[in-house]
């Protein structure tokens, strides 16, 4: 490409931020489609069905009481911010999928919010300690228009990914698209890649 | 498998497959024209090299690239109603730490070649097929203006029933073309002189009653402004899967 008249540019060009984006600083945009919910902790569920030896579901509480596992590094919109350095902290999937054990044939997860979003993955994004349920942000409770109490959090992929106000993840045996996807959005969405849209 | 939220119906279902084609390639586009909207607006009309069939309520992503090969892009929606030309409209808002936004409005100049790629989004969109509200804060108005528009160059201004709220007159956008089109002001700050509604945030009593059912409501603005209307229009009733909110977050 050519450069643009009179452009210099005096943005980050650090190593850590992916092609095409910018660091958003201390900001922290919300991006969503619909209206925020408001979930309760009591009657809140995850759930890992579909193609899984034993599906699982989890109250809050007893999803509070695994193992927790925090992730530190930096998050990619596909909106071109990046948010460098933040921390999180839940429960790794890995533990959630281990729990319900999927089936030979699993290649893939749409992960599901209490909304109704979706979000479509391969299943080696999730495992391998790449995704997390995750209810703090940097050591405070998720506040609910960031997908609070609990979002889905897959880091190394576009923010997209990362489903807020995550309620479960449906083991399949082949991509389906989710609410994105189906809008123009890439299937996988790798910042590095810069796989923003369909057809990237 | 999902739990789910008591009456709340789930509103992202989608059509089966996907909803709209992908955008296009990066692309040339020429400023062929460029008025200022407000002191912090500006409206480049760009000629694009390739033909765009886009919807109103959807967006372009513009690239800007620096001799070294760093690239600056950033989303803006579409204020013109589609027309079958070549030719799009992005109003930008001037953000004072915004490289993007600064550069547009501070170097560029008609005549100039920019890059952009589009359209992009399928859910924030208004096909003039059926009725709309549409909610627009501050420069949240932009992708409202081109469902507006659109109504009006279909000859069903009917359908289409837009309300602005912005902080004064001063910051209000396409000033003449909103009330050449009836849409409603609402002032957060200051009003014009002798303006009858008072300064203050929109309330139910700003809201049409009644909203039908089968009226699609559009809300887009900052964080702040998309919750509070989204609250006001459930709790006067309005069904949480007829709203479609976009939000500006404070990118730059």
């Amino acid at each position: 490409m050519k450069p643009t008249r009179g452009f210099h540019g005096r943005g980050n060009r650090g190593p850590r931020l992916p092609p095409g984006q910018y660091d958003v600083g201390r900001d922290w945009p919300v991006l969503t489609a619909e209206p925020t919910p408001t979930l309760s902790t009591a009657t809140w569920i995850f759930s890992v069905g579909g193609l899984v030896e034993q599906p699982m579901e989890w109250t809050w509480d007893g999803i509070r009481a695994l193992p927790d596992s925090t992730y530190a590094g930096d998050i990619h919109c596909v909106t071109t911010w990046s948010k460098l350095g933040v921390s999180f902290r839940g429960v790794s999937v890995d533990t959630l999928l281990a729990a319900a054990r999927p089936l030979v044939s699993a290649s893939h997860v749409l992960a599901t919010s209490h909304t109704g979003y979706t979000t479509n993955l391969p299943l080696e994004d999730v495992t391998a300690g790449k995704a997390w349920v995750v209810w703090e942000y940097e050591g405070e409770p998720l506040a609910r228009e960031h997908g609070g109490p609990a979002r889905l959090l897959v880091p190394h992929l576009y923010f997209w990914k990362s489903a807020k106000w995550v309620s479960g993840l449906q083991v399949m045996d082949h991509d389906e698209p989710g609410f994105w996807e189906q809008n123009g959005y890439h299937d996988r969405g790798d910042p590095w890649l810069e796989e923003r849209y369909q057809g990237d | 498998m999902t739990a789910g939220i008591l009456g709340w119906k789930s509103v992202i279902r989608v059509t089966e497959g996907r909803a709209v084609p992908p955008p296009g390639k990066w692309q040339s586009a020429t400023v062929v024209q460029i008025r200022r909207e407000t002191a912090k607006a500006k409206t480049f009309r760009m000629e694009l090299a390739e033909a765009s069939d886009y919807l109103a309520g959807q967006h372009y992503v513009l690239r800007l690239t620096a001799p070294d090969g760093y690239t600056a892009s950033r989303s803006y929606s579409v204020a013109s109603a589609p027309d079958g030309s070549n030719e799009i409209e992005l109003t930008v808002e001037h953000l004072p730490e915004g490289e993007v936004s600064s550069f547009l409005h501070d170097e560029v100049i008609v005549g100039d070649e920019l890059e952009v790629r589009g359209p992009i989004g399928g859910w924030f969109v208004w096909r003039g097929n059926g009725p709309a509200l549409l909610l627009g804060g501050g420069s949240g108005v932009v992708p409202l203006m081109a469902m507006l528009r659109l109504a009006d160059r279909i000859g069903r201004p009917d359908l289409a029933r837009l309300i602005v709220s912005t902080r004064s007159p001063e910051d209000l956008y396409y000033a003449a073309e909103l009330t050449r089109l009836q849409a409603k002001v609402l002032y957060t700050r200051r009003t014009p002189a002798g303006w009858l509604r008072p300064a203050g945030r929109l309330t139910t009593a700003d809201l049409p009653t009644p909203i039908g059912a089968e009226t699609t409501v559009f809300v887009c603005g900052s964080s702040g402004f998309s919750d509070t209307t989204t609250e006001l229009l459930l709790s006067a009733g309005v069904a949480n899967e007829n709203i479609r909110v976009e939000r500006f977050g404070p990118t730059q």
